[in-house]
């Protein structure tokens, strides 16, 4: 039986999504533009013997996050910018303890309180750099009411193939826009579920020939002890040079050798294109309507949505733009994600920004690439 | 060690970083013992502690062990309570990441009244940083930010705990380790939230700063200090200003949010519980 097509919202796509992928224990506190994804988990978690908390703060929510995935069932939380700010700490404990766990940034215009009903993509860096030290990091981004539902599913199987937190980053616009979609079926969705030791022999922290280390989990009577302290493979803390160094390596290899793995994105008409926009969330719809207008004037003008946008696919993005004459990427901020492009395009890449909680309207990116065209670049 | 106290430690994990004299260890073997007593299930109890000296106890435990964040452990056990509410969870926390950093978990988790039994090793002062004054050093007392005497009222945790509405709440000293290890006990088959607070001493960070004398000095001063309830209400409130209540202080009936969380998916579900 084929599903029925549904107007959705980006918000309930995503709480939808945690569902099909096994989600049992969400934990949060309210924030606009986010709440709905709460409101819903609270609704519908119980009805299938998962658990729902509105915990006392953003950082409460994320600890309880940790507490439950310990015990082997899949967990997220959903916020803000604010609370994102506030969550930072325990999303490094994730990282270092290897907990799989999602967090949903819906953002919104910051810095501090900002706009709360207004889009924007300011928190890429942060996603990306929000906790302290050396880690590295998932972070996904959808572009359309149904890829809230379909990559959230693949943050979740990220996070638990992968034992790390993933950022699952959307911003106003996606999580309120409704759009009339069909959900696939379930048999053709793919869920991961983490691996798990199954016996007091396994070490709980040494990684096996796929870069992850099959999970400890609590109540199975092996008795292993998690510390956000530097550890060894036993999962005790251990402070000499190499045990460190070796630790924070494979926080990173473990992501960074999976990126074929990892990283999603969509290429439209690239290949013989004079003129490339990047974008990714947001800002994918008006930069993809603003390709057709470019069309229309005979320009050839591709289109490239990031869906992964950390790890950055600088190899992807290379390889695919590396023949236009010009880059343009816009987005809802002063200028994050275009970093990375400068860093393999930099003569090729035209940052585009809005930053007063408005849209970004097509005409407007088009106007870049049509003044380049009048110029002769 | 005793050999009925060995199942319950990681031997290999011993000795423990604790300085001389400090009587976090007296803490860690009441609660050793007192699971000794009740023959705790082991496979069905987790303990899990926050940042600073007294949270160190878990790496010397042998049990599913967490240790977390500064001031978080009460955050974690409750996402981790809510999804195994059968188990046991025994949280080891200090003074300063209890009722500072971790101040609105804990009133929270005492409000829900969620089955953990949180026991805050109170010795007064921030003591892994080096002596730094906590919601728990005592007015006028010296600490390394406090070197001219704390300005600031210290809590009564106690009060604390049950404006908050936790159901189990109970004081004692490492002096006091026979009573201790019995509120332990208490306080782990009691349903609901039980909070114990242990005063226990720091000569390295407060007694020093203090001029309290040696370790076992301050032993005596926990006993010449601590009295039952039943002595505190035969006393003036001039004879109490300097005295703190030792015993089972408080306890009360009243639901177990995670135990009314599973009737509720019980009850959506239909009474399938797959």
């Amino acid at each position: 039986m084929a599903k029925q097509a549904m107007l959705l919202q980006g918000n309930q796509a995503c709480a939808f999504g945690a569902l099909a992928a096994g989600v049992r224990f969400f934990a949060g506190y309210p924030i606009t533009p986010s709440t709905e994804i709460a409101e819903i988990l609270a609704q519908e978690l119980p009805k299938v013997n998962g658990r729902f908390i509105q915990m006392e703060d953003e950082i409460a929510s994320m600890g309880a996050v940790l507490g439950a995935s310990l015990a082997n069932v899949k967990a997220i939380t959903a916020t803000s910018g604010p609370g994102f700010s506030l969550k930072q700490e325990l999303i490094g404990y994730a990282s270092m303890a290897q907990i799989p766990s999602v967090i949903i940034n819906v953002q919104r215009v910051g810095p501090s309180t900002g706009m709360a009903t207004s889009p924007a993509q300011g928190d890429v860096m942060q996603a990306r750099w929000g906790t302290h030290g050396d880690h590295t990091i998932i972070a996904l981004s959808p572009a359309s009411v149904l890829e809230c539902y379909t990559l959230m599913i693949d943050a979740v199987n990220m996070a638990e193939k992968y034992r790390t937190p993933v950022i699952f980053l959307m911003d106003e616009v996606i999580g309120h826009m409704r759009e009339d979609v069909r959900l696939p079926e379930d048999e053709e969705l793919t869920i991961v579920n983490r691996k798990v030791i199954t016996n007091s022999d396994q070490l709980p922290y040494k990684s096996e020939a796929d870069g992850v280390a099959p999970m400890s989990i609590f109540g199975e009577g092996h008795y292993f002890h998690v510390t956000g302290l530097s550890h060894d493979e036993t999962g005790f803390p251990q402070n000499g040079g190499d045990v460190v160094k070796a630790n924070i390596d494979w926080l990173n290899e473990k992501i960074d050798r999976n990126l074929d793995d990892i990283i999603r994105y969509e290429a439209i008409d690239c290949q013989d294109a004079d003129y490339i926009i990047i974008a990714y969330g947001g800002t994918s719809r008006s930069a993809l309507q603003a390709k057709i207008l470019l069309e229309k004037q005979n320009i050839r003008c591709g289109f490239l949505c990031l869906k992964t946008i950390w790890p950055f696919p600088y190899e992807a993005v290379k390889t695919i733009c590396q023949h236009a004459k010009m880059v343009v990427f816009p987005e809802m901020n002063c200028g994050q994600l275009v970093g990375e492009v400068r860093k393999i395009l930099p003569d090729k890449v035209v940052p585009f920004n809005r930053y007063d909680g408005q849209l970004m309207l097509p005409e407007e990116i088009a106007a870049v690439v049509e003044n380049a065209v009048k110029e002769g670049k | 060690m005793r050999d009925e106290l060995k199942p319950y430690f990681r031997e290999n994990r011993l000795p423990h970083i604790w300085c001389p004299g400090c009587g976090h260890g007296i803490i860690m073997g009441a609660l050793a013992r007192a699971m000794a007593k009740m023959d705790i299930d082991k496979k069905n109890t987790a303990v899990i502690s926050g940042i600073g000296c007294s949270s160190r106890a878990t790496g010397y435990l042998d049990f599913d062990t967490l240790h977390t964040a500064h001031g978080r452990a009460l955050a974690f056990a409750t996402g981790y309570k809510m999804v195994k509410p059968e188990s046991k969870v025994i949280v080891l926390t200090g003074d300063g990441d209890c009722t500072a950093i971790g101040g609105n978990h804990l009133i929270h988790v005492a409000r829900r009244n969620i089955d953990l039994t949180t026991i805050v090793f109170n010795n007064n002062i921030y003591g892994m940083t080096g002596g730094q004054y906590s919601p728990l050093t005592p007015n006028g007392s010296k600490a390394t930010t406090s070197p001219y005497g704390n300005l600031e009222r210290n809590f009564d945790l106690v009060q604390l705990a049950k404006g908050a509405g936790a159901t189990f709440i109970a004081r004692s000293t490492v002096y006091h380790v026979n009573q201790l290890t019995d509120l332990i006990i208490k306080g782990i088959n009691h349903k609901g939230f039980s909070l114990i607070e242990v005063v226990t001493q720091c000569p390295t960070n407060y007694g020093r700063k203090n001029k309290m004398g040696s370790p076992a000095q301050m032993m005596l001063w926990q006993k010449e200090h601590a009295v039952t309830k039943a002595q505190a209400d035969k006393m003036t409130a001039e004879e109490l200003k300097d005295k703190f209540i030792v015993g089972l202080l408080h306890q009360e009936e009243a639901p177990e949010y995670t135990e009314q969380y599973a009737k509720m998916v019980a009850n959506l579900m239909g009474g399938d519980d797959k």
